[in-house]
């Protein structure tokens, strides 16, 4: 759906060359909802940005269903850019326009008539669960409400594609839940294309289906969450699910990441059971991460020489559970 | 034998008319210019949709030329252009030329720092939606700055009316001259108070209906 391919964008500055986005490849698949984490100046602003060439990557091509954006002509763009919604942290309503008028400003710009986008601002200002509000200014909205419309908005002409520039991170963490929960509901029933970025785990690990971390304007890990959860060593697996676990000084420890349904049966019991171990558990998590329920444990096995590390690892691989030692 | 100002009433609604009119006019087309000049100008700054160093360069330089020099130096150098517009460079119709010329690039700057106002996510916004620079300035600059806009179109009718004052010296006439002549050159104070009286009340108006506009359009935004 989306394909980034060895962009990168940098910035002159008096004294020096920024990169903000370097050689980073990605691929969003068709229908997911995709995820870049990352702390502010990380760059992934401004690799969002050139999804919808509100930026130009200085090398590198992105297309987007087929089209590469950069080969567009100034109009062609216009028109493409209306197949790809963008919703903001901010927002960015207009404030001399009503709620509705709001929603009808991507319509009146591609020119669709008065009656066909009356139609269509009801339809989408009942999908967001602001019909009573069709009449109010944004400023009488509550930052829930606002981003509301901001959706609505950018669903107004049909998009394939949703770009969420930080949007929930204007929001108490109530709000953030509904409007997450409302992005997904949008993407299951639309079947539409979601990338978002932020620097909260937590909306990641609530909605995404892939994500990548990005760091210093490189992608340093990449891949579906549920799979990233289950790689040892993976760094998104320790930032969407922590394990708080105090250091210990006796004992071998083990890391041990499980999904499915595993993570419903008594793994570690057998485990002590059958081979003879004996466990401390140091700390562990267990969370619905991409739809799934997901664990990451720590323990230390007491007395080392009373078991075969390679033992253990193969009995816990044959129950579908991941580990790596420490 | 000193006019009392009661005699000197039908000349006062003479010269109010003459205002009116110089003024009226050169308002019109000051906020028509005016706002072309000041989207021009906000369009092409450095940080505008459609940056333009050139242009921006020399057409503030222009602007600000205009901007420095006094009322009625503008006036009297714009003479052979208003006999050129308007047929004669002499009466309230003269004026409204030297009048418009001199409030363009005031207003101009007021609708570059109005438009200004407008937060660049809100013009993002409206360029990933797939509108054109036009489009852009017709439903998201314009509206989005009105009050702004408004309250300098205010703030430019006022100083409209000051610069009237001068047009006397071309002939103009109007509330300014009348209390000149009245007053200043007849020593005929009650007629000059009542002048003053005139002009105050009138910018009085006219600052409340503008503020009352602000007020109503900020009120439901």
């Amino acid at each position: 759906m989306i394909v980034v391919d060895h962009v990168t964008k940098t910035y002159a500055t008096k004294t020096a060359e920024v990169r903000a986005v370097d050689d980073v490849s990605l691929t969003v698949e068709a229908g997911e909802i995709f995820g870049i984490l990352g702390r502010s100046g990380a760059g992934k602003t401004t690799l969002l940005r050139c999804l919808n060439l509100l930026e130009r990557p200085t090398s590198g091509t992105i297309t987007i269903a087929g089209t590469d954006f950069a080969a567009l002509s100034a109009s062609e763009l216009r028109r493409a850019r209306q197949k790809i919604g963008m919703i903001f942290q901010h927002f960015n309503l207009l404030n001399a326009r009503t709620v509705a008028d709001n929603v009808a400003f991507p319509l009146e710009v591609a020119g669709v008539p008065k009656a066909e986008r009356s139609t269509r601002v009801a339809e989408l200002l009942e999908l967001v669960g602001l019909t009573d509000r069709a009449g109010s200014y944004p400023s009488q909205l509550s930052g829930g409400q606002k981003q509301r419309v901001g959706i609505a908005r950018a669903l107004a002409s049909h998009p394939t594609v949703l770009l969420c520039d930080e949007a929930t991170s204007a929001l108490d963490p109530a709000t953030t839940e509904q409007i997450l929960d409302l992005i997904k509901d949008i993407n299951l029933k639309m079947g539409l294309t979601v990338v978002l970025i932020t620097h909260e785990s937590e909306v990641v690990r609530r909605i995404c289906d892939s994500a990548v971390l990005m760091e210093d304007g490189r992608v340093v890990e990449q891949g579906h969450l549920i799979d990233l959860m289950r790689t040892p060593g993976s760094r998104l697996a320790e930032l969407l699910l922590p394990i708080n676990a105090a250091p210990t000084e006796t004992g071998r420890v083990l890391t041990l990441s499980f999904a499915h349904d595993d993570a419903d049966a008594p793994v570690l019991s057998h485990l002590v059971r059958d081979l003879g171990i004996d466990l401390n558990i140091l700390g562990g998590s267990v969370e619905i991460v991409a739809g799934h329920k997901v664990g990451r444990l720590k323990v230390a096995l007491t007395h080392p020489d009373s078991f075969e590390e390679h033992e253990v690892e193969r009995y816990l691989a044959e129950r579908g559970v991941a580990v790596s030692w420490a | 034998m000193k006019t009392t100002w009661i005699e000197a009433l039908p000349d006062l609604g003479l010269a109010f008319g003459e205002t009116a009119w110089m003024v009226g006019w050169s308002f019109v087309l000051t906020v028509l210019l005016g706002t072309l000049a000041g989207v021009a100008l906000r369009l092409t700054a450095p940080d505008g949709l459609t940056p333009n160093r050139w242009f921006y360069g020399i057409f503030g330089a222009v602007v600000n030329l205009a901007r420095s020099l006094p009322f009625l130096i503008l006036m009297i150098a714009l003479l052979s252009f208003t006999r050129f517009v308007v047929g004669t460079a002499y009466g309230p119709t003269a004026a409204i030329v030297p009048l418009t010329v001199g409030a363009i690039p005031f207003f101009a700057r007021v609708v570059e720092a109005a438009l200004r106002e407008v937060a660049p996510g809100k013009l993002e916004a409206a360029q990933v939606m797939g509108a054109s620079t036009r489009q852009i300035v017709t439903k998201v600059l314009l509206p989005e700055s009105l009050p702004g806009l408004i309250a300098g179109a205010t703030l430019t009718l006022v100083t409209l009316i000051g610069y009237s004052t001068m047009a006397g010296a071309i002939g103009g006439g109007g509330v300014g001259d009348f209390a000149i002549r009245y007053g200043y050159q007849r020593f005929n104070t009650p007629v000059l108070l009542m002048a003053v009286v005139v002009l105050i009340v009138l910018v009085q108006v006219i600052q409340s209906l503008g503020d009352a506009v602000v007020r109503s359009l900020n009120h439901r935004r």
